[in-house]
């Protein structure tokens, strides 16, 4: 059982391990007259990985998409960092640490492996447009000292032999790890894994489970994951929450999960 | 000896009036590689940089400035409209409309068009105002090969080393840098290129700006052919067909498309134009381009569409 406590290499001090690092408050989030969330509050503790469950359409997404602020709810609260907001802006999220995978792999298909992950270092990266325009000066120097960070994330995810390959031809299981070393590109502090292995085999989950749970504890990286196979979610996740028609129906850890009678109804149906 | 003369004549004034097609084509290349959009507004662009760069030098040298210095002084000056016209687009045209549908930035770049021409046009004016930055003059070259040499025009010469030098160098730009990937990234996903932390609204300004610039240099060889006046903003019509040859997110294929359609329409009216009456020349590259699309619709250069299913 991994507490979130005594993880090696944790600098960030604003946020001690095990305090919360992310909290959502009464979110409502509609579109039109379809309630995607309905007056859901949890959070997430520094170090943990927390998991999102719930069946088809439970709200899942449209919660990872308030949180990174693609979407922005009616009513409620974000709170990053003890820092409270009504909305997040995806540029903001993104400076300040969070990253994600998305469902459906939104990689940048006619680029390499490499120009992928590279793209993730955007934010890192510092020097001027004119710098880059005449390709002299800070812009070489940092393209050097950025690509060796790279090779690094790659060596990591044991995607070496396709560094060069355009991700669009590259099958869907890769495509997936590709995406989480773009988003491990931007050394976040909140990792959001939406359904990290849906549609991959056995070996390809437990490849991914091992990257998920070195990348927690290595580098100390909290994340929140939307997973559908339970035996991965009670096996990774410290706390899991549960959703369903856009409410939050249990909060706990796996095994309180696991045994909640609502989860069950939720998951099996329940005749009434 | 006389008719090879003749063809190299013929073909080496094609091939430099294609690179002239090419630069216009650059502008289009460069918008749909960095943002996926169509900028049908691209011809505009040409015009509104000419009027700026004509009028203002004009006005320099009308002001009792050395020639060169107003060259420079106009030329900031234009760089500094289409910069400004760069942020106003983002600003208030495609800005509202991040993660829309690329038919739809088609159709909004439509509307900008016509904004841009009647701006322009109320700015800076609407005569014909004619540019002289280029030498203009005729230069025969291999005289003692053939009897009164080839004839090569200079401002032709000019304007394909002004296009290789762009080349090379918008190709490291978008290639090595951080801003050109993520040029790259905005033009493949917006969700994606938003949740790495890629500022949308500053490389879509960036993309523009770059547009802009290359409209200029256009603009400095056609306005120095044809003089700056309305009919520069039909030049973006010639550039379809360059574009569909070349690929439309190939930057050399903007150039070898060029080279495609200026030496062709020109061979093909010297020496078909004789057997089926002439003209050949302005439709010649539609025909061309109707039958590339038939054979390889991406263009000899566009990326391989990848589509999984």
């Amino acid at each position: 059982m991994r507490t979130g406590v005594d993880k090696p290499n944790d600098t960030s001090g604003t946020i001690a391990p095990g305090e919360v690092l992310l909290a959502v408050e009464h979110v409502v989030l509609s579109f039109g007259g379809v309630k995607a969330i309905r007056d859901v509050s949890f959070d997430i503790r520094k170090g943990e990985v927390r998991a999102i469950i719930g069946p088809n359409g439970a709200g899942k997404t449209s919660m990872l998409n308030v949180i990174n602020g693609f979407y922005h709810p009616q009513t409620g609260t974000i709170t990053y960092k003890g820092d409270p907001r009504q909305r997040m802006r995806p540029y903001i999220a993104a400076t300040q640490g969070i990253a994600r995978t998305f469902q459906n792999v939104a990689l940048f298909k006619g680029m390499s492996t490499l120009d992928n992950i590279m793209a993730g270092r955007t934010l890192k990266m510092s020097n001027s447009l004119f710098s880059q325009a005449v390709y002299w000066g800070s812009a070489l120097k940092q393209e050097i000292e950025h690509r060796e960070v790279v090779e690094k994330i790659i060596d990591f995810l044991e995607i070496q032999a396709i560094r060069k390959t355009p991700v669009g031809k590259l099958p869907y299981g890769l495509q997936k790890r590709v995406e989480l070393g773009r988003a491990l590109a931007t050394e976040p502090e909140l990792l959001l894994l939406d359904e990290p292995m849906a549609g991959m085999n056995l070996e390809e989950k437990q490849d991914m489970s091992r990257f998920i749970i070195d990348i927690n504890q290595q580098l100390g990286t909290t994340m929140a994951l939307i997973e559908h196979d339970m035996g991965v979610v009670m096996d990774l996740s410290d706390r899991v929450a549960v959703l369903e028609y856009g409410q939050l129906i249990a909060d706990g850890t796996p095994d309180e999960v696991q045994k909640n009678q609502r989860v069950i109804d939720a998951y099996l149906g329940v005749s009434h | 000896m006389a008719s090879l003369g003749n063809f190299i004549e013929v073909l080496s004034g094609g091939l430099l009036a294609g690179v002239l097609y090419s630069l216009v084509a650059l502008g289009f290349v460069l918008i749909f590689k960095a943002s996926g959009v169509f900028n049908f507004a691209q011809g505009s662009m040409v015009l509104l940089a000419g009027l700026a760069l004509v009028r203002s030098l004009d006005f320099l040298v009308a002001h009792s400035m050395p020639f060169a210095v107003a060259v420079v002084g106009a030329l900031l000056f234009a760089s500094l409209v289409m910069a400004f016209t760069a942020w106003v687009i983002e600003r208030f045209v495609l800005g509202p409309l991040v993660n829309q549908d690329g038919l739809t930035l088609f159709m909004s770049t439509i509307g900008a068009t016509f904004i841009i021409e009647g701006a322009a046009q109320l700015a800076f004016g609407s005569d014909v105002y004619p540019l002289k930055l280029y030498p203009t003059d005729a230069w025969f070259a291999l005289q003692s090969l053939f009897p009164g040499g080839v004839l090569v025009n200079k401002l032709d010469v000019w304007g394909g080393l002004i296009a290789a030098f762009l080349v090379a160098g918008l190709a490291i730009f978008f290639q090595r840098t951080k801003t050109g990937r993520a040029l790259r990234a905005v033009a493949d996903d917006h969700a994606a290129a938003q949740s790495v932390g890629i500022p949308i609204s500053w490389i879509w300004f960036v993309v523009w700006l770059v547009a802009g610039l290359v409209a200029l240099v256009a603009a400095t060889v056609w306005g120095t052919k044809l003089g700056v006046q309305f009919s520069i903003t039909f030049l973006a019509l010639k550039a379809l067909p360059v574009l569909i040859i070349g690929g439309l997110t190939s930057v050399p294929g903007a150039i070898v498309g060029g080279l495609i359609v200026g030496a062709g329409e020109k061979l093909a009216e010297a020496y078909l134009g004789p057997l089926i009456g002439g003209g050949i020349e302005y439709w010649f590259a539609f025909v061309l381009a109707l039958a590339v699309l038939l054979v390889r619709p991406q263009g000899v250069f566009g990326e391989r569409i990848i589509e999984r299913i």
